[in-house]
């Protein structure tokens, strides 16, 4: 979903950037560690389960 | 250059132009969330802290940091969490996500840096001041920053948004104890227990990872909307159109009762988050369930994983329903089936129900989660968006009281059994009952959230002060 300033809105300073794939990729720099974190405690539970 | 370098930080070279994707604020937001959530694995270093100069976990000197004095160290963190979200919430809303991000990254990275400095030279005050005093600001800070950002971009689905900023903050811990346990693993032979130099690199990393954070955050124009979206003409006397100061809103008696909701559920929460290891592992021993059949210690260790992984995903599961629920009932769902499931514990362990036992314990630290995360929402839904993050870094002092007063509380009643002669699940029983006693004063300060009051509210349009920085 793409934002749509109103147009009297202040021009923005800095380039801004908003690509599906700066999207896609956004979510990999935070998904990636998190998902490791999660695997890392998945592993770990398994303990209870044996 | 300083005053360009400055200027970038300014909130209104934040403002987004018009390409810019509001999912791209999520993440901005989860890795500062992510990063900051370390907070709740430092117990990962209790052993290795208390044994700096015997080198032996099992076997500590007698000049080494005892359990108290290192939990000290969580407890000073907890309390400037509540402090700085209070004090610097309404600096925040004027100079902008961006900026408070930032400091936040420097306070958190920073505490690391100079608490390795206190392992160093084995100076408690050094680690006290650095990850304690410096790193709970960077947490109170760090915490409230992309909230009312995200509130702002998300008007029509407020709890999505701040349950997907918060859930980082339950998966911190996730990604921050294997990371210390394989730092502390690689360092161990460069310098005691490899403790210093795994809080360097932490301090790095994190400090840079927040970055992400700080240079893609931007906010929206004040008078920006999602497109295609129309506010609900459903009047609902729960969700304003006016605004509230952070200021006013102290001044209210929603305030103190969402205050009071949420330190009864962080405290409830605590209750079975401080005793879910030895609480396992007692009531279900191998005496009580027969030889070979008790629960491990490392199998503790994996129920402590699951429970940290429903706080996650009920962050974003409950946050999520309450836009669709409304907040009040949401909260009421919360303490509601939460009286039922924490009286039931202690039935469940008596009865020797490890299955059911391990369910309800998920399903009760799910909702612990979701009340962190929805409070924000419920704010913005009481008070408007004016200056929600502020408001919401006061709410959290009642979370820096919980910090305090729930491990008091949960280790009085439950040494006190002990002393008693009771053991396994009866041991735990008061604490259980105790905390399902509180959530009923919960459930009812929830219950008797009304409006707030028209004298309270802004006059006139309200915007954020031009040009401050």
């Amino acid at each position: 979903m793409t934002s749509q300033p109103n147009s009297s809105a202040p021009a923005p300073a800095t380039a801004d950037t908003g690509t599906g794939g700066s999207v896609v990729l956004a979510w990999l720099v935070v998904g990636l560690p998190l998902a490791w974190g999660v695997s890392q405690t998945f592993i770990k539970a398994l303990a209870l389960f044996k | 250059m300083a005053d360009n370098s400055s200027s970038l930080l300014d909130r209104s070279r934040t403002v987004a132009g018009p390409n810019y994707n509001r999912w791209l604020v999520p993440p901005a937001a989860l890795a500062i969330h992510l990063a900051i959530g370390q907070a709740y694995a430092f117990s990962v270093f209790n052993k290795p802290l208390g044994a700096l100069r015997s080198l032996d976990v099992a076997k500590p000197a007698a000049d080494d940091w005892t359990p108290l004095q290192i939990g000290i160290t969580f407890s000073i963190a907890i309390v400037l969490l509540g402090l700085s979200a209070a004090i610097f919430g309404k600096w925040l809303e004027r100079v902008g996500p961006r900026k408070a991000m930032l400091a936040s990254s420097l306070c958190f990275g920073g505490g690391f840096l100079i608490a390795s400095l206190g392992v160093h030279l084995h100076n408690i005050w050094l680690l006290y001041f650095g990850y304690g005093f410096v790193g709970g600001i960077g947490l109170g800070i760090g915490y409230i920053s992309p909230v009312s950002t995200l509130i702002k971009w998300f008007p029509d689905r407020k709890g999505v948004a701040t349950g997907m900023a918060i859930m980082g903050f339950g998966g911190g811990a996730m990604i921050g104890s294997p990371l210390a346990n394989n730092l502390m693993t690689h360092f161990k032979d460069s310098a005691p227990l490899g403790v210093a130099p795994t809080f360097i690199v932490m301090g790095i990393i994190y400090l840079i990872f927040m970055q992400f954070g700080v240079w893609t955050i931007r906010v929206p124009a004040d008078d920006w909307k999602p497109a295609g979206y129309v506010p609900s003409t459903e009047h609902n006397d729960l969700i304003t159109t006016a605004n509230v100061s952070a200021d006013n809103a102290i001044k209210t008696p929603q305030f103190w009762m969402l205050w009071v909701v949420l330190l009864c559920n962080v405290t409830a929460g605590i209750g079975v988050l401080e005793t879910a290891s030895p609480l396992i592992q007692e009531t279900f021993s191998d005496t009580a369930m027969g030889a070979g059949k008790g629960v491990t210690a490392a199998a503790a260790a994996g129920f402590v994983g699951l429970l940290s992984l429903f706080n996650l995903l009920g962050r974003f599961f409950w946050s999520s329903a309450s836009d669709k629920l409304g907040r009040k009932v949401a909260y009421a769902i919360y303490f509601g089936l939460g009286i039922l499931l924490y009286a039931l514990i202690p039935t469940l362990g008596h009865n020797l129900q490890l299955t059911l036992f391990v369910v309800v314990a998920c399903v009760i630290i799910s909702m612990y989660g979701g009340g962190f995360a929805t409070a924000p929402a419920y704010l913005s839904d009481l008070f408007g968006k004016f200056q929600v993050g502020a408001i919401h870094g006061r709410l959290l002092t009642a979370w820096s009281t919980a910090g305090v007063l729930g491990p008091l509380i949960v280790h009085y009643l439950s040494d006190s059994r002990k002393a008693e002669g009771f053991t396994g699940a009866a041991a735990y029983q008061t604490v259980f009952y105790t905390m399902a006693g509180l959530l009923v004063v919960g459930f009812i300060a929830n219950i008797i959230v009304t409006a707030v009051n028209e004298r309270y509210h802004e006059k006139g349009p309200v915007t954020v002060e031009p040009g401050a920085h």
